[in-house]
């Protein structure tokens, strides 16, 4: 951010902020357009097909018209004030995550030395966001889909952060930079490709922790098979039962800008980030790195996108016992086994 | 345990999402493009008014009696001179209602001098229930998308 630093802080956390606010919509809606595409062709559909001219590419934009035109209905038993704060909230939470996403070498909103904790810490209060919106909405299908919201992202905290310890451990820093640096520098085995040393992604010794926070990463973002809050069959839609128009779309993009952060965050911690791994960014100019940087990114956080959205479409969900089986029976004490495997090899070697 | 070997159940069901994503949607975007339909398919029935001889046949046979045949005979004067008038029947009415017809094609089968033929024409809907009444004119005008009968076998 060499030209933010030129003009002051204010004006640059004006730009970031105006930037910011430009981009996180945009990056939520190829992100919808797949999810309607891939869904589609894999139930032997067509999907979208005449909104925007070919493809129904415009069909995300199209259904964001739609949800802005639509009445802002407010339940008369509603706890107004916190039922119209509640989408913000979670909204906010999930651009919140922004700020420690390394897009480039020099992209990133601000490297902060406990980026990782950062980014899982403002991402939870997304959950306080489903919860007020489940108790303030003053429907019982709200309310129950709002607790079982509680109850299940409390569960995949744990195993959630537990995997993240063990790429803290490895890369002995919090700083999403910092873990990037480490991963281009790892090596396994002393593998090489003509004299030049083959840089191993975290994804190949923490294996176990990728497999933990992707399935816990599922959990937190509440989607297919880990869908019970708005569990439509049984809740109608969960706490999102009497939100309409502008709430609920923002609700919406709350959701699919969540499943970008935490893609993100796992491309960044376990895939390599921005690096491209089978070359070296910092033998370009700035704008170069930066620009492949991002590309690289992007790609990655698609692979993860393409992975949650195949399972969404796959499984059948859980019960809400066999949810809570799996997080605290199974991935804890993976989770915990993980960690003191890890520690054990990084002080032994 | 309910989480025991349950990976290869889930390997199965994203095997056969993916290979479904791949596949080619059989999905025909109808009034943009049309499918073709086979050249026997039961569409709607045609009358050729020169063959009929308002015998009743497929009238009567028709289960739910969609048809409604009305005629009159005619006096013919005698082929040769001092001979005996001839009568020739001739078709006033022959109308089908597509409403009521359950394309059993009973009436086809049954015709004796091969007066009714399949059509595989399908676009005939109507507003009106009324309107799916196929007077003669129009079950004339079905005959010429009647395909050429299939080859006999030698």
């Amino acid at each position: 951010m060499i030209v933010v630093l030129a003009i002051g802080f204010w004006a640059g956390l004006a730009l970031k902020i105006g930037i910011m606010a430009a981009i996180v919509p945009v990056v939520a809606l190829p992100i919808i357009f797949a999810e309607l595409k891939l869904s589609a062709h894999m139930q032997h559909r067509i999907g979208p097909y005449f909104a925007g001219g070919r493809y129904g590419w415009a069909q995300p934009l199209a259904d964001g018209l739609k949800f802005f035109q639509k009445e802002d209905l407010v339940p008369d038993a509603a706890d107004k004030m916190v039922y119209k704060l509640a989408p913000y909230l979670v909204l906010g939470a999930a651009m919140a995550v922004f700020v420690v996403i390394p897009f480039g070498p020099d992209l990133i909103g601000r490297d902060l030395d406990l980026g990782v904790f950062y980014a899982l810490a403002i991402s939870s209060i997304s959950t306080i966001g489903v919860l007020i919106a489940g108790w303030s909405s003053g429907n019982k299908y709200s309310l129950i889909g709002g607790l079982r919201a509680a109850a299940q992202l409390i569960a995949y905290e744990l195993p959630l952060f537990l995997a993240v310890v063990g790429v803290v451990i490895q890369a002995q820093t919090m700083s999403m930079i910092g873990i990037i640096d480490a991963q281009a520098e790892y090596q396994l085995f002393g593998l090489e490709i003509a004299g030049n040393a083959i840089a191993i992604p975290y994804v190949f010794p923490q294996f176990i922790g990728f497999v933990i926070f992707y399935i816990a990463a599922l959990a937190e973002l509440s989607r297919t098979p880990f869908d019970m809050p708005i569990a439509e069959s049984e809740l109608v839609m969960g706490y999102l039962t009497e939100y309409s128009g502008f709430r609920f779309a923002v609700f919406f993009i709350g959701e699919y800008i969540g499943i970008f952060t935490m893609s993100a965050i796992m491309a960044t911690l376990w895939l390599g980030g921005y690096d491209p791994l089978f070359f070296d960014l910092s033998g370009l100019n700035d704008i170069a790195a930066n620009a492949i940087g991002a590309l690289v990114l992007f790609g990655k956080v698609a692979i993860l996108v393409f992975l949650m959205i195949w399972m969404r479409w796959t499984f059948p969900r859980f019960r809400e016992d066999q949810l809570q089986d799996l997080a605290w029976r199974i991935l804890i004490p993976l989770g915990l086994a993980n960690i003191a495997v890890t520690a054990f090899f990084k002080v032994v070697f | 345990m309910t989480t025991r070997n349950m990976i290869p159940g889930l390997a199965k069901g994203m095997w056969i999402t993916l290979k479904t994503l791949f596949k080619r949607v059989p999905t025909v975007q109808y009034p943009l493009e049309k499918e073709i339909p086979v050249p026997r398919a039961r569409g709607v029935i045609a009358l050729d008014t020169e063959a009929c001889t308002v015998c009743m046949l497929c009238s009567r046979e028709c289960p739910d009696w969609c048809i409604y045949i009305e005629g009159h005979k005619e006096e013919q004067p005698p082929s040769k001179p001092g001979g005996r008038p001839r009568t020739r029947a001739t078709l006033d009415r022959f109308d089908i209602d597509y409403a009521l017809c359950m394309y059993c094609g009973i009436c086809v089968e049954v015709c004796p001098f091969d007066a009714l033929f399949w059509s595989p024409e399908f676009e005939y809907s109507e507003y009106g229930i009324s309107e799916m009444l196929h007077d003669k004119d129009r079950l004339t005008d079905w005959l010429a998308t009647v395909p050429d009968p299939p080859a006999l076998e030698s």
